[in-house]
């Protein structure tokens, strides 16, 4: 069934896959786009929504999230995260396998592309599990899993210890010209670990997580995407020296993409001080000059895209002593926000990068719809306010996750609408 | 009433040094009390306070006690092991579940770093840090403050080295903390895989050697070496850490000045510290133990809403 016809009047239309920045009308029919530049004469059939002031944009896509469905619906379910996605402007999300049961086979594939319809909110693609039971042992049957609609692949959660088994999967997965995401994390420096190793651990007297755990791993999978031609895709860059290790791989042609979470790009490691459980996730916030690296990075192209890594808990599974909570905040409804405030605002980059980071690239480097406005593509739209101001309130949150350190925060940027394949599935 | 210290002693870190001096000087007058025929007078009488230990602790745990009972504090004990803590019940729950039997305090003891601030945000009740992680132990470190003091007087560009496994030691925080807050010099020595990679930024001095560190110190706080320590492979083993490490009679003889030696307990004879330096003249390791007693009547008396400038009438009888 298809929606009215959409007109999202006298927006400022910037869609940086097709180098176009103009004050422009925009008219979905059938669900795709049917104008994006110009104007466009007014129509008895359409719903017409005043944009001006705001920013028209393709629709957002995050790679990273946690949906928790199956296994811990009491936290999140598919149809719960594509709704909070929805109202942070994302029209489209990857979910990780971490699942109970791992998503590491065709069937679990399947049964999320089904409950993501029956959410019919923003769309949920797959990441499969690079191996069985994400237990880095054996290859997951990435074949079948991609014939089923998996996007990529990924241990998520679980660093792939084995090089060789990197190597293989790497190698494997080209035949499908699908990315094989890495969370880059040497777990015998990172053992124990509850935050970043530095003054701050030692004064808390918190176990440190030093960033070699992750560079040893960034370098490595550079080292292996070089060596095999794979593409891998490492998630949420949290140190300076990633940084430098990215720059190094991509200035010799290998095929490395990046992304960085945006409570790497606000937050340091003084944020855990009075052990708040809302600033524990996996990589940990780092320092100020890990955060200015990264919010460089972003400006300079090292790192490709953002990604929010929302990882909803359990109330009750974050009240508790710092090193023995889980890791990981939400994401996906402040996102934007922070990353206007801490990209935008501060003069890294403008609204045509910030777009391009958080629409046109991940739909680029994963092959997903969307990322464009051009005519004929999918009406995934964003529409967000660009100066609006908010104070973060997790109670009006869709996630059910009420875990963020931006609570009570002022931040700027927010979504108005978001457009799915022509339909209005939130409205601020 | 506010007491001159807050509501919580969770630390030394944040402590102003007018509030350190007032925490030892507050002791002085109860250090009396323990030599009486009859220890104990009425201070806390009426008070109810839980001794919450979710670690096994000896030294500490009794110490307080006796803090609490020569005060006339009515006091219960609880441990992990045989409670509902052994069900499963979260920290939060029992803290909660305690104050609901309305309690005046907490002490409470916790294997992780952080553990006595998270109580002392959720609950009413003053709570007192008895050693959380690998965080702080904030009375220790005053026990040592007040023994240091009863030893070299004004401890003000004193020089004190902690020895041994800072990386996980509490008793190294409260001290590093404690000691800069009163004007000494502090100085760290252990090998370097059992300190904080961060040290220096503690604003502390580094000896590579023991031998350096006997040369340079007015006194030597020598910590506990846990025997863990070795399963996880910090150091290769307790012998070689005698050798190099450890406090020798041999290698006291030939510092420059009389040192004085203290030690948190409980003692490994032989790895950290070797027995006729334990035994020794210049070991103050249980003139400390006493000192535990009146360090912690002071805390409590004091963040029980008592004024300093009466606890020595309160010493004479009257609440």
């Amino acid at each position: 069934m298809s929606a009215r016809p959409i007109i999202l009047q006298g927006g400022r239309v910037l869609d940086p896959s097709r180098d176009f920045d103009e004050t422009a009308d925009i008219l979905i029919v059938d669900g795709k786009i049917e104008s994006s530049s110009g104007k466009v004469g007014s129509r008895d059939d359409a719903e017409i929504i005043d944009c001006a002031g705001l920013i028209v944009s393709p629709g957002f896509i995050d790679v990273h999230c946690h949906l928790r469905e199956p296994g811990r619906e009491d936290v999140e379910t598919i149809a719960t995260g594509a709704r909070a996605a929805a109202a942070g402007g994302f029209t489209a999300v990857c979910a990780m396998p971490n699942t109970d049961p791992v998503t590491d086979n065709q069937a679990a594939v399947g049964f999320i592309i089904r409950q993501a319809q029956r959410a019919n909110a923003s769309r949920v693609h797959v990441i499969g599990a690079i191996s069985v039971g994400q237990k880095g042992e054996t290859l997951a049957e990435m074949g079948e899993m991609v014939a089923a609609g998996a996007v990529a692949f990924s241990d998520d959660g679980r660093p792939v210890v084995s090089a060789q088994l990197m190597r293989t999967a790497l190698e494997y997965a080209r035949s499908f010209s699908i990315p094989v995401i890495d969370h880059c994390e040497e777990p015998t420096l990172s053992h124990g670990g509850s935050m970043n190793e530095g003054i701050v651990s030692a004064r808390l007297g918190l176990k440190g997580i030093p960033s070699e755990a992750e560079e040893i791993m960034v370098i490595r999978d550079i080292l292996l995407a070089r060596r095999t031609g794979g593409h891998v895709h490492l998630a949420h860059m949290s140190t300076a020296g990633s940084v430098e290790l990215i720059r190094w791989g991509k200035e010799r042609g290998i095929n490395v993409t990046a992304e960085v979470c945006p409570h790497h790009i606000s937050l340091t490691e003084d944020r855990v001080e009075g052990y708040d459980t809302n600033a524990k996730m996996n990589p940990p916030l780092r320092t100020a000059k890990d955060v200015e690296s990264l919010r460089n990075a972003v400006k300079d192209g090292t790192i490709d895209l953002i990604a929010t890594d929302h990882a909803p808990h359990h109330y009750d599974e974050k009240e508790r002593e710092f090193a023995d909570a889980p890791n990981g905040i939400i994401g996906l409804e402040t996102a934007l926000a922070v990353s206007v405030t801490n990209l935008v605002e501060t003069g890294h980059i403008d609204f045509r990068t910030l777009v391009d980071k958080m629409s046109c690239a991940p739909a680029r480097l994963f092959g997903l719809p969307g990322g464009s406005l051009g005519r004929g593509t999918v009406a995934d739209v964003t529409v967000f306010d660009p100066s609006r101001e908010w104070d973060v309130d997790p109670s009006e949150f869709r996630t059910k996750g009420r875990n963020t350190p931006y609570v009570g925060m002022r931040l700027k940027g927010r979504a108005v609408c978001t457009i799915v394949g022509g339909n209005l599935v939130h409205r601020l | 009433m506010t007491s001159a210290l807050g509501k919580d002693l969770l630390g030394l870190e944040f402590l102003s040094s007018e509030q350190i001096r007032l925490i030892l000087d507050t002791a002085e007058p109860f250090k009396e009390i323990s030599e009486r025929s009859i220890k104990k007078v009425p201070a806390l009488r009426g008070s109810t306070i839980v001794n919450l230990f979710f670690e096994n602790s000896t030294r500490t745990r009794i110490s307080f006690e006796f803090a609490e009972k020569r005060l006339s504090a009515d006091t219960v004990n609880v441990s992990a092991s045989g409670s509902s803590v052994q069900k499963g019940e979260t920290l939060v729950d029992t803290a909660r579940n305690l104050e609901a039997m309305r309690i005046d305090m907490v002490v409470i003891r916790h294997s992780a770093s952080g553990a006595a601030q998270f109580l002392a945000e959720r609950i009413e009740s003053n709570v007192i840090n008895a050693g959380d992680g690998t965080h702080e132990h904030p009375t220790q470190g005053l026990l040592d403050l007040l023994t240091l003091r009863d030893h070299l007087g004004d401890l003000t560009g004193k020089r004190v080295c902690i020895c041994g496994d800072v990386l996980h030691s509490r008793v190294a925080r409260s001290n590093i903390w404690g000691l800069k807050h009163v004007g000494a010099e502090v100085a760290v020595c252990g090998p370097r895989s059992l300190l904080p990679n961060a040290i220096e930024e503690f604003g502390v001095t580094v000896f590579e050697r023991i031998e350096e560190a006997i040369e340079w110190a007015d006194a030597l706080n020598v910590l506990r070496l846990q025997l863990e320590r070795m399963t996880a492979g910090y150091i290769p083993s307790s012998r070689e850490y005698n050798r190099v490490f450890g406090v020798s009679r041999e290698r006291l003889e030939r510092a420059p000045r009389d040192i004085l030696i203290l030690h948190p307990g409980p003692m490994n004879r032989g790895v950290e510290i070797d027995s006729d330096v334990a035994d020794g003249p210049h070991s103050v390791i249980l003139h400390q133990v006493t000192n535990g007693v009146a360090i912690r009547m002071a805390v409590l008396y004091l963040l029980a809403g008592g004024r300093p400038e009466l606890a020595e009438a309160a010493k004479g009888g009257r609440p």
